[in-house]
């Protein structure tokens, strides 16, 4: 597959219209920023005015302060790299797994039966439900974590693999059979690449579970993570680091995400559809 | 080259598709199918493409029985079906993949020429027309080499205009090996342009219902009186066909042959 550097022989007026829209593109990048630099500048406003109780709600500025300060001791350091730690190592297990039983139940009808209704099941437990179970089972420190954001990133994947594999357009699985592919060669030069799209999509809505999952995950008592963070924010009544990790998450799950896509954009290259950003 | 014996489908839900059918196509023959709809033309050119498998009676290719895909034998669809994520080249090379890289390369700009589209190898085939697209699905079946190939509609979508040109690929791409081809059309026109024999098919169930032989030169010249003879009879056969059954004029039972 010559997927990156396939741009097309001679598409010369193709190019050109890219370039007309740039200026348009940089300025629809900037526009995902108005909203909440309007409400910051609205807040700090109000708060100055004290319109609002700053005790309970401090301004942007109170929460930047108390986040630099975080940062210039390291400690705001430690605790995204433990998060990131848990919700990369959770969602590679979950994917893994995922791909592999959404693998089975989509190529074999059989399989499917046996697995999916326990799992459909399964799946409508509320992720808070398992942590008790998880800690008894798995002890309190990284490993029920982990295993407890493994389950979340899990079910997504399984959903879309399978649902993937179903989906595969028997029109051109029959151009492969007339091609004679061996079964290892239709499974790698159709089945995969027409799931890829799909796959793509669930381990996007993993990821982001993963870092739902993490949340919970942190709450079970943990002495390090941006969910640490939330909880002694509470304990020691400062809404100003609540609000932080609140923001650190937005920004850290909107990052990843971004990278995930960034990743596998070489891989879509070929696709037709509308989606030209995220 | 290729034999049709008996050939006989009923789908798993009762539909009998196609009864009795017994037809001979010679080596580097085209031969049309033409018939109404739901006749058993798709099911025909299914069963020698090894993707189904018939009831009763059997498909030959060179004295071999086909029971699946084979590789002497290869299909246009309808839609052109190519792989959305691969390059046109690697799509016309689809079924190359045994070749060095080097002779699967010169093979392939080799077809994407015959067809008009040298230089198309590097794009996408979202990038391509309709009538481009379809122009690459008859490129990958040739570069394959194929012994019989099987075209079910190949132009149907396409205008009248591009489908006249495309005519024209598909004859200089027949012209190199001299396949045997089968194709299934719905206009009359193009079956009189390509073929040298004409089956046409009747419904319910699916069977040959008379066969016309073209003793035409090629290339073929619209403005010929012959060429106007053979559409109308052609279309007269097609039209009768359609006909809700009544008793054939004489000699009912038995298969019309008529040349011109
Ligand atoms: N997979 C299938 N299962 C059941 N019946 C089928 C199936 N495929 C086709 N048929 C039936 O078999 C008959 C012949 O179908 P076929 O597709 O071969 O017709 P056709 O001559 O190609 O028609 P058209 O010109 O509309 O393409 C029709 O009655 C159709 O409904
Ligand atoms: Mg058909």
């Amino acid at each position: 597959m010559s997927a990156v550097s396939s741009a097309p022989a001679d598409t010369g007026p193709a190019t050109s219209p890219s370039r007309d829209f740039g200026i348009g593109r940089r300025l629809l990048a900037v526009a995902g920023l108005v909203l909440p630099v309007a409400l910051a500048v609205l807040w700090e406003w109000a708060a100055a005015e004290k319109l609002i109780s700053v005790r309970l709600m401090p301004p942007p500025s109170k929460i930047w302060a108390t986040m630099a300060e975080l940062a210039a001791s390291g400690e705001l350091k430690t605790h995204v790299v433990a998060t990131l730690y848990r919700v990369f190592v959770g969602f590679a297990l979950g994917a893994i797994a995922g791909t592999l039983v959404g693998a089975a139940a989509g190529a074999s009808e059989a399989v499917r039966r046996i697995i999916d209704p326990t799992l459909q099941s399964l799946r409508s437990v509320p992720s808070i439900a398992w942590v008790p179970l998880f800690i008894l089972w798995l002890g309190i420190f990284e490993t029920s974590k982990i295993a407890l954001i493994a389950v979340g990133v899990f079910f997504p994947v399984y959903l879309g693999v399978a649902g993937a594999i179903e989906n595969i357009d028997r029109k051109l699985l029959e151009v492969g059979r007339v091609f004679r592919l061996s079964r290892a060669a239709l499974v790698r030069r159709v089945m995969l690449p027409a799931v890829l799209p799909e796959w793509i999509i669930a381990l996007r809505s993993g990821l982001g579970l993963g870092f739902m999952f993490v949340v919970a995950a942190e709450f079970m008592g943990a002495a390090e993570g941006l969910g640490y963070l939330l909880v002694d924010g509470q304990q020691m009544g400062k809404p100003d680091q609540i609000l932080g990790a609140i923001i650190a998450f937005a920004v850290l799950g909107k990052t990843c995400d971004a990278v995930l896509v960034l990743l596998t954009k070489p891989l879509l290259a070929w696709q037709d559809t509308a989606r030209g950003t995220l | 080259m290729l034999n049709l014996e008996r050939l006989s489908k009923t789908y798993a839900d009762g539909t009998v598709a196609l009864t009795g059918i017994n037809v001979e196509v010679g080596a580097g023959e085209i031969l049309a199918l033409v018939g109404g709809s739901g006749c058993g033309k798709t099911t025909l050119l299914r069963l020698v493409a090894g993707l189904d498998t018939a009831t009763e009676g059997r498909v030959a290719v060179a004295g071999e029985t086909i029971v699946a895909p084979h590789p002497a034998v290869g299909i246009v669809f309808q839609e052109p079906r190519l792989l959305p994520w691969l390059s046109v080249a690697d799509n016309v090379g689809f079924g190359l993949a045994d070749l060095p890289r080097a002779e699967r390369a010169e093979r392939v700009d080799h077809a994407l020429d015959r067809v008009g589209l040298a230089g198309y190898g590097k794009r996408w085939p979202r990038e391509l027309s309709g009538g481009q697209q379809q122009r690459i699905a008859i490129a990958r079946a040739f570069t394959a080499r194929p012994k019989v190939l099987l075209l079910d509609e190949p132009f149907s979508a396409l205008d009248a205009f591009t489908r006249a040109s495309l005519h024209e690929h598909l004859l200089l791409l027949w012209e190199e090996t001299k396949p045997t081809v089968v194709m299934v059309t719905h206009d009359v026109e193009e079956a009189v342009t390509l073929a040298d024999r004409i089956i046409v098919m009747r419904p319910k169930p699916g069977r040959v219902y008379e066969t016309i032989t073209a003793h035409l030169d090629r290339p073929r010249d619209k403005l010929a009186a012959g060429f106007d003879k053979a559409k109308r009879r052609v279309l007269n056969a097609l039209d009768r066909s359609l006909r809700p059954e009544t008793p054939r004029p004489a000699g009912a039972d038995v298969e019309a042959n008529a040349s011109f």
